[in-house]
């Protein structure tokens, strides 16, 4: 019986391996034929061209950095400082209602979002700053920050209430007022959980297609911040129906594909590095 | 010697952030989710909910799309079940060796990370092409249950960790086999956490919709589940993908909200039943 | 030094919500001289402590009747600054509670929370704080290391250091060495004898032979009255109420 189950673990590590695999083994052809330089820094995303193709995905990649990068300098600190509200500053009763309240928009569809941010953010965005259309890198950076709030609220306010009281009693014997104490001892103290929130918020900000589908204009623009413009993921998702199987174009997506995993495994090594290593010295 | 005047600058600062985070987060949630509901509610009839669509009758109906969305979310818990439970089984029962247990968890962390248009990809080529699945809701379940085994892996394995180690103990002390433990006592006492991560686990199901868009299929029309050839072949939109073809495709966008609300309901019952599932201990 | 009482109680009356739990306390507590808060478990003396210190306040739903005053002015006046108060009137904790930082950022934390930034005005603060509570020696090439990592004998006195770094008048010590071993607890007892001069110490003890080594002034509390209050070896060697000489011979507590 053991073995059995052991077999059942192992397949987790048996899919990560297939889809590792498979992307490398879908995902170099294309990157050859077009040269790894010109993949990754040509500037030109032209994959229908029938006589000559270009495949330069720089747009796409720095679209998606800057992207996430967005969505976190937006969502974080809105999260870590309604974190500190939920965890210490809400009287009792009300973060006993907010708390629960906000982990449960966590679950929200991605769509739902897509779908706010394409009927009202869009339309607000294109009337305040007079733009021909208003699906841009904007509007797809505050989807993704709204969207990475619940997650990056719900993990910080564990960590922060996590804190043992006995670090904030001391603080407050020493003659600190609560502020100084939640912001100089307990988020420090919680840094560890803090850290993993922002890992997730970023990751979050980097996988989503659905939402930015329908806000960011989908043109393989370099990045600007109301241009029309391409995620890595959206450049997979616009494609995929209707590039023929065997062609170069349906290869190319799946080094866009093999290009995203590596990021994404990249970013996530780095930011474990960083962020987490820098507890106890 | 009374507070500085920076000290009490920055103590005004640091007290008022928490409440303006808190005022944002609560503010743009209460958004997203009061424009859905006033846009969809009007939509909202048990007629939408209860029919299938017709052209021919001029009307919409979302019945198709509800079912789909049973079907998937059935289907894949029922693959990832059996895998995670065993897979958690063995990591916290059966104390494997140190670099394997590190190995699967790894492969989990990784692949609850990896975005959802790979799985798309992946899954597409695999379940649809290789295995001759077709674009089908059974091919699509498939790659869910990919997607949600390291939330049934965590959940169980949190599960079983609450159980005392005496209960093993008085198993094995009375003769019983290390399985027959686990099956008879450890098991049964975890069942709530079990059931409350799967409930977690159909929350993600429902809220996917990039991985079924490529593997599922659009149709919003009526499959056959009569039959298992029926069963196996049904391709189709779940309520997340209708979401986004009502949108982004047909731009009907009454529909589309109504969806909406559909599955905002969907998904705080889902968290709420999760809640109480695995609070009651 | 002139003897004077610095901290003053009349009638002071202690509520948690309905609950009573300190009566009609009057005590005055001398400056420069150690005294001890002794008696049974539940009696009051760590919550007559708190008060002088207003940690109580951090409990939801306590009511103050009756007066309690610090050099003259009454503590529990909503003009007073807590956080002044606080830096003033200092406090150890029974479980040492460095925070999960640096000796030097622990010991540096009240100064700074105070707004002290000079690097040379904090070393020097650090230094003659770990000096004061003896440790000096110890931690002095390491004080970058994570306060957590020491012994708990040496953690407590890291807290003592860090509660001088600010320079109080009057130091709390709520069982300070009750959950330390038979060796840190001589250690400190020393160093108490020594903060004596400069500073103020109110201690709440349960161990009567402490109170009797090291405290100048005791005071015997029992179901939230004081009891009895002077001159450490006159209460213990002719206590004046039956029920002082009941809890010191033993008989109940």
């Amino acid at each position: 019986m053991g073995v059995l189950l052991a077999a059942c673990a192992l397949a987790a590590v048996v899919f990560l391996l297939l889809i590792a695999l498979y992307l490398i083994l879908a995902g170099l052809p294309a990157i050859r034929k077009a040269g790894l330089g010109e993949f990754l820094l040509g500037t030109v995303w032209d994959s229908t061209n029938a006589e000559a193709p270009r495949f330069g995905i720089l747009p796409m990649l720095l679209t998606s950095l800057w992207g996430a990068a967005g969505a976190v300098v937006l969502g974080v600190p809105v999260g870590f400082f309604t974190a500190v509200y939920l965890a210490k500053a809400a009287p009792r009763p009300l973060a006993r209602v907010l708390r629960p309240a906000v982990s449960l928009l966590a679950g929200i569809p991605s769509v739902v979002y897509g779908l706010v941010g394409m009927c009202a953010l869009v339309p607000a965005l294109r009337a305040a700053l007079d733009l021909p259309a208003g699906d841009s890198l904007l509007a797809a950076v505050i989807v993704l920050a709204v969207m990475i709030l619940p997650s990056v609220i719900d993990l910080t306010t564990t960590a922060l209430e996590a804190v043992p009281r006995e670090y904030e009693e001391g603080s407050l014997a020493l003659g600190a007022t609560e502020a100084e104490t939640w912001l100089r001892v307990s988020a420090p103290a919680a840094r560890s959980g803090i850290a993993a929130a922002v890992v997730l918020g970023v990751g979050r900000a980097l996988g989503e297609a659905m939402a930015i589908l329908m806000v960011a204009g989908n043109v393989p623009n370099m990045p600007g911040l109301l241009r029309s413009v391409r995620f890595l993921t959206t450049g997979i998702a616009i494609e995929m129906n209707y590039a023929s199987p065997g062609s170069l174009q349906r290869q190319a997506l799946f080094s866009i594909g093999l290009v995203l995993f590596v990021f994404i495994l990249l970013v996530n090594l780095l930011l474990n590095r960083t962020l987490k290593g820098r507890k106890g010295a | 010697m009374a507070k500085g005047r920076r000290r009490r600058a920055w103590n005004l600062l640091a007290a008022a952030l928490p409440r303006l985070g808190a005022l944002v987060t609560v503010g743009l949630l209460a958004f997203v989710a009061g424009y859905v509901l006033w846009r969809g509610l009007p939509g909202l009839s048990w007629a939408l909910l209860t029919q299938e669509e017709s052209v021919l009758h001029g009307q919409v109906g979302i019945a198709p799309c509800i079912l789909n969305t049973v079907y998937v979310i059935a289907v894949s818990l029922a693959a990832a079940l059996p895998l995670g439970v065993g897979a958690a089984v063995y990591l916290t029962e059966y104390a494997p060796r140190r670099r394997l247990a590190a190995a699967v968890e790894f492969a989990a962390e990784t692949l609850s990370g990896l975005p959802s248009i790979l799985y798309a990809m992946v899954g597409s080529i695999l379940f649809c092409t290789v295995l001759g699945l077709q674009k089908s809701l059974l091919a699509g379940s498939l790659t869910l249950a990919i997607m949600t085994l390291p939330t049934v892996i965590r959940a169980t394995q949190e599960s079983l960790k609450t159980v005392p180690r005496s209960y093993r103990e008085g198993a094995l002390g009375l003769g019983a086999g290390k399985w027959r433990t686990v099956r008879t006592v450890v098991l049964p006492s975890s069942v709530r956490g079990i059931a409350a991560g799967c409930i977690l686990a159909a929350g993600r199901v429902v809220g996917e919709s990039a991985v079924l868009l490529y593997t599922a299929g659009l149709s919003t029309a009526m499959q056959d589940f009569s039959s298992l050839s029926g069963l196996v072949k049904a391709s189709g939109s779940t309520l997340t993908v209708a979401l986004y073809v009502y949108a982004k495709e047909r731009s009907d966008f009454t529909t589309a909200f109504a969806v909406a609300t559909v599955l905002l309901f969907l998904t705080v019952l889902l968290n709420l039943t999760a809640g109480a599932v695995g609070r009651r201990r | 030094m002139k003897e004077k009482d610095i901290i003053k109680a009349r009638d002071l009356d202690f509520f948690y919500g309905r609950a009573q739990a300190l009566r009609h306390v009057t005590a005055a507590i001398p400056a420069g001289r150690v005294t001890a808060l002794i008696g049974p478990s539940g009696c009051g003396k760590s919550t007559f402590l708190r008060t002088l210190n207003r940690m109580s306040d951090l409990v939801e739903g306590t009511r103050v009747e009756g007066s309690l005053t610090f050099h003259g002015e009454e503590v529990f006046s909503p003009n007073v600054d807590v956080t002044e108060l606080r830096r003033r009137v200092g406090m150890v904790f029974q479980k040492p509670n460095p925070f999960p930082m640096s000796i030097y950022d622990n010991v540096a934390y009240g100064p700074r929370t105070h707004g002290r930034w000079n690097r040379a005005a904090l070393d020097d603060i650090v230094e003659r704080s770990l000096r004061a509570a003896a440790i000096w020696d110890e931690v002095k090439d390491c004080l970058k290391k994570d306060a957590l990592g020491l012994s708990g004998g040496q953690q407590q006195r890291v807290c003592i250091a860090r509660a001088l770094a600010v320079k109080p008048e009057v130091l709390l010590m709520d069982e300070a060495t009750s959950a330390l071993d038979p060796i840190s607890t001589a250690r400190i007892e020393d160093l108490i004898l020594e903060l004596r001069e400069h500073y103020t110490i109110v201690m709440v003890t349960h161990n009567m032979q402490q109170a009797l080594r090291v405290s100048d002034k005791t005071a015997f509390f029992l179901l939230g009255e004081l009891v009895e209050i002077g001159d450490t070896e006159t209460l213990f060697s002719m206590p004046r109420d039956k029920r002082t000489e009941d809890y010191i011979t033993g008989r109940f507590g």
